[in-house]
């Protein structure tokens, strides 16, 4: 019982975790690119259309994550060397991508999806309760994990990290130093499309392997509540991302057994509720968030020239 | 049919299709709660929607909204479709009531038409399709099918449509085996295909080894197909998700009814009614029974051909959840009381929202 709930927190929770990690890259450079929703879609659409024509998850993953960098290429090439306005660029960004993967995509509604064969390790893989849990999964969430690790690691181990933090806190200071700016913020932008585009790949090739339109259904935008729910940390995103997952699935589970009896409108709510309430407690530490929040958050940068 | 306009901000996606200036002689606009793309409710309608096209030709020109929010937004969206010259404007969710009966009082020249509501006015009409009739059927298969005896059944909101569809299948199920169970998960949402593939998963690891929904999207199906699982298409055949799965489906074909509605308006007899029909007329079809032992898909087809012939599936005796009685026994309940159905029968293994 406890594995088959498990089970499926872990795909509940895959898709926000990456989105919401390629997010906390972005944002750390002092992006706000909320079109986060939009490249997860285009990435979903454009995974599962080329997976579906040649055959191969492993091609519709790599054109979903393509597909993803183009977008927000597009995004990054607007606000940074445009300097048009990110919040509304982001929200244009999103529209984008839901309308242009419908059109995209209508060939291929009602058609079956592939799956992305899942791990199996004989030996491991059978061990009971360890095994389905660790070691059946499919490439993505492993990759997922990595992909939290990589980040968090870059962020403050390494020398790329802590320019990219320095470009997000202090651009005129970055700059000052002779760090390219819009180039670091560029690559960050590009890594959070990737990110969302493999995100939605997830969603059409491993969690439904289907397409229908709208199918991330506002997941990109959870993920984005939890870039601020993880106050930028990127080991806060899996606990975030596990804690949502878990409480949506969780609500399903309780429903199904015959044994508990809450009213279903309040576990659906419970997510938020449980986001609220975390927000309430880190913000409740002002220092500690001030700390992590990108100083420079949302400000474009217009190098002199 | 050109499409010139595609936008969306964020869950509020708008297509507005057809040309300004046009010859046609009626203009029929349809909202949607769903993308067209969903292979589910706002498909069929669509696809209702094509069938008008294809009917008159020039004469008659049709516009669309999809993924239209209901609530406040749906009143800004029917609005813009009475002010642009729309003559019949068909809104096709639930939770347009409230603001179709708002719109319609402004525009009192154009026809309205709400699915599934049940308030009317001189320019709304309501219709609906009796798909109970198919819940019974499933439910009578489920309860032959089922190893364990019990079935998941994918909710999205407690309204009287979707309360009288579990309550069709459970009597449907009873009529088999009178010990049959369900367990109800309430999603929240029409339509979520992961959230949907979540529930049915949730359901499958508790027992049950046959899933139905009143969710719009293919997923609670592609689920049963994984799992080994069994379960029935919703609104559209969706066989080519569930080779293995899928017994039948319950096919929304509203073609005949939007056509018989336009031509009225063409006609200039158009009034406003209550229009629920069923397996009979046809607004309601199975898909072919697949999957099934030869008994099993005799017994759906000559349930399917009874209530073809008149037979209400809420035909008492029935006992409500909290032991009082519904129907007795030999009574069928009126229109009303199953369009307007609040309460679960015996059986059933959950509390009924409020």
């Amino acid at each position: 019982m406890f594995e088959a709930v498990l089970l499926t927190v872990i795909t509940a929770a895959t898709p926000l975790l990456i989105a919401a990690v390629g997010e906390l890259v972005v944002e750390r450079s002092g992006v706000l690119n909320l079109g986060v929703e939009g490249m997860m879609i285009m990435g979903a659409v454009v995974g599962f259309a080329v997976a579906n024509q040649t055959g191969s998850g492993t091609l519709g993953v790599v054109a979903a994550v393509a597909a993803g960098m183009a977008m927000s290429a597009l995004f990054g090439f607007l606000v940074l060397f445009l300097v048009a306005n990110q919040v509304a660029t982001g929200l244009a960004l999103t529209i984008l991508g839901i309308g242009f993967s419908g059109l995209i995509g209508e060939a291929f509604i009602g058609v079956p999806g592939l799956r992305i064969p899942s791990l199996y390790i004989p030996g491991l893989s059978d061990i009971p309760f360890i095994g389905p849990v660790f070691f059946q999964q499919d490439a993505i969430v492993y990759l997922g994990f990595a992909l939290v690790a990589a980040v968090a690691y870059t962020l403050f181990r390494t020398r790329l990290g802590l320019v990219l933090r320095a470009v997000g806190d202090n651009h005129t200071s970055a700059h000052a130093l002779g760090y390219s700016v819009l180039k670091v913020r560029f690559l960050a932008v590009l890594f959070g499309g990737a990110c969302a585009g493999l995100a939605g790949a997830y969603m059409s090739l491993a969690y439904t392997p289907q397409w229908v339109e709208n199918m991330t259904a506002g997941r990109g935008w959870i993920a984005l509540a939890l870039v601020v729910f993880s106050s930028w940390l990127p080991l806060r995103v899996v606990a975030g991302a596990y804690l949502f997952g878990a409480v949506s699935v969780l609500n399903l589970h309780a429903q199904a057994h015959e044994m508990v009896n809450i009213p279903s409108q309040l576990l659906s709510s419970l997510p938020y509720l449980a986001t609220i309430l975390v927000l309430v407690l880190i913000s409740a530490n002002r220092r500690l968030t001030l700390v992590n929040t990108p100083a420079c958050l949302g400000k474009p940068f217009v190098p002199d020239r | 049919m050109k499409s010139l306009l595609k936008a969306t901000v964020a869950a509020f996606a708008i297509v507005a299709a057809g040309s300004a200036a046009s010859a046609a002689d009626v203009k029929a606009c349809f909202i949607y709660v769903g993308p067209i793309g969903d292979f589910g409710w706002s498909y069929q309608h669509d696809q209702g929607r094509l069938a008008v096209e294809e009917q008159f030709g020039d004469k008659v020109e049709t516009a669309y909204l999809e993924s239209v929010p209901e609530g406040p937004d749906a009143e800004r969206a029917i609005e813009r479709f009475a002010r642009e010259g729309c003559n019949i404007i068909f809104t096709t969710s639930f939770g347009y009531m409230n603001q179709t009966l708002k719109v319609a009082k402004k525009f009192p020249d154009v026809k309205f038409e709400h699915a599934t509501g049940y308030k009317t006015a001189d320019n709304v009409a309501t219709y609906n399709s009796k798909f109970h009739q198919g819940r019974y059927i499933i439910g009578q298969i489920a309860a032959k099918q089922s190893k364990t005896g019990v079935a998941g059944y994918i909710a999205s909101f407690p309204i009287p449509e979707v309360v009288a569809g579990i309550n069709a299948f459970l009597l449907g199920a009873q009529s088999v085996n009178p010990d049959f169970k369900l367990k109800v998960v309430w999603v929240n949402t029409w339509f979520d295909p992961g959230k949907e593939a979540d529930a049915a998963k949730a359901l499958v690891d508790q027992g049950a080894d046959i899933i139905t929904q009143h969710t719009d999207s293919t997923a609670p199906l592609q689920v049963a197909q994984e799992r080994g699982a069994h379960g029935f298409g919703q609104a559209s055949d969706m066989i080519n998700f569930a080779k293995d799965a899928q017994y039948t489906a319950i096919i929304d074909d509203w073609a005949p009814y939007y056509i018989e509605r336009v031509q009225e308006v063409l006609d200039g007899t158009w009034k406003s009614e209550s229009t629920w029909d069923g397996l009979a007329e046809g607004h309601v079809v199975m898909a072919p029974y697949t999957n099934l032992p030869e008994d099993v898909a005799e017994m759906a087809e000559a349930t399917e051909a009874k209530i073809k012939g008149g037979w209400e599936p809420f035909t008492g005796p029935i006992t409500k959840q909290d032991g009082s009685v519904a129907a007795e026994d030999g009574v069928a309940l009126d229109d009303g009381a199953i369009l307007g159905m609040n309460w679960y029968v015996q059986g059933v293994d959950d509390k009924l929202p409020q």
